[in-house]
């Protein structure tokens, strides 16, 4: 069982072999460049909802760069991305069940 | 008869790997899918607290932005280290594979720090909790009316960073045992000496600082029950618990810090 397993270790490092430097700090730039925009997006006095709305884009697309390239996971093969990433946005979203609770809160007005 | 058994294909226990890579990695990915629920929880919890709060405190100056904000620099920049570790590994360069990885961990302590600090000065200007040592004398500074009229915001700011401080600071230890094996621990043990004599008694990290001696501890028996050099798998698999820390800090930047930053 350890050979098989050190045999596709081995396998996995050939393809990590054949990544460049350079698409990495690509990402990083790119990264780096987001969370710039981010903070200068927060002393632009934009309305919550619609400054919320463009962070949690710009969260999303950096998540993705991150998976996808730091995580190697745009590299896997396809069951792997799927089973994975389903899992963790179904269960992420299935948390979203409480929000209307909290608006109506709000609405109820408790102080 | 023995000739036909020896040439029929016999089921193998060797089968191909399902998701065509190696069960370290899955193992940590299905990890990391258990993990980001945790963190999930905690921004739900805290994203629940500030819907239904209208008189939401946003408490972040310029000054703790931009601490924030090198913080998540920090981040990133340790992320392509990580990521240039993983590809030294695999091309073999072991002296390569250990710079990167000790880079990293440089970046993780520069990130631990700042948050330190910033923690330290919200406690000092009264936003603290009821399990902080020294938190009833704080009656005074900028936030001890937020502490007091919100306690909600103290308690899943400092549940959610806290959370998220204690995963960078075990990460730092994984690469550490990962790049130097047994020689990390005497590191660790002098980290914990220094963590513990150099903070006040009242400050909650002087208690936290016990996190260090306990995983020294932890440690000192894995890489005693199981000695072994770290291959090209091992560095990818901590590379998934890094890059998966600086993934949930995306999150926790814009979420905590710039929708709570004070515009003047």
């Amino acid at each position: 069982m350890e050979a098989i397993q050190t045999a596709i270790a081995e396998r996995v490092a050939e393809e990590h072999r054949h990544h460049g430097k350079s698409q990495f700090l690509w990402v990083w730039g790119a990264l780096l460049l987001m969370t710039a925009i981010e903070v200068y997006l927060t002393y632009q006095n934009l309305q919550p909802v619609r400054m919320l709305t463009i962070l949690l884009g710009l969260s999303f697309v950096k998540a993705a760069l991150i998976i996808g390239y730091f995580m190697h996971m745009k590299f896997e093969v396809s069951r792997m991305k799927w089973l994975t990433m389903c899992t963790l946005v179904v269960c992420l979203a299935l948390m979203m069940i409480f929000f209307p609770d909290a608006f109506r809160i709000l609405s109820l007005g408790v102080r | 008869m023995s000739e036909s058994a020896v040439s029929r294909p016999m089921p193998s226990v060797y089968e191909p790997s399902l998701f065509g890579t190696y069960s370290k990695k899955i193992g940590m990915w299905l990890f990391l899918v258990s993990d980001s629920l945790t963190f999930g929880g905690l921004l739900f919890a805290y994203s629940y607290g500030r819907i239904s709060t209208p008189n939401w405190p946003t408490p972040f100056h310029s000054e703790s932005i931009i601490n924030a904000t090198v913080m998540t620099a920090f981040l990133l920049t340790s992320s392509l280290t990580m990521v240039l570790a993983v590809r030294a590994s695999a091309h073999g360069d072991a002296k390569a594979q250990r710079l990167w990885l000790l880079a990293t961990m440089l970046c993780g302590t520069g990130f631990v720090i700042l948050h330190g600090r910033e923690w330290s000065k919200l406690i000092a200007e009264g936003l603290t909790l009821p399990v902080f040592p020294g938190s009833r004398s704080a009656t005074t500074g900028e936030f001890a009316h937020v502490a007091k009229m919100v306690p909600q915001f103290a308690s899943t700011f400092f549940g959610l960073t806290g959370m998220h401080m204690l995963h960078v600071t075990l990460g730092v230890i994984y690469l550490g045992i990962v790049a130097l094996r047994r020689n990390f621990i005497p590191i660790l043990l002098a980290c914990w000496l220094a963590a513990w004599l150099g903070t006040p008694v009242n400050s909650p990290f002087h208690y936290a600082a016990h996190v260090l001696l306990v995983a020294a501890i932890i440690c000192s028996v894995i890489v005693w029950l199981k000695p072994k050099v770290y291959d090209s798998s091992d560095v990818e698999v901590a590379g998934l618990y890094w890059h998966f820390v600086d993934l949930v800090w995306m999150f926790i930047f814009p979420l905590v810090y710039l929708m709570s930053a004070k515009i003047l």
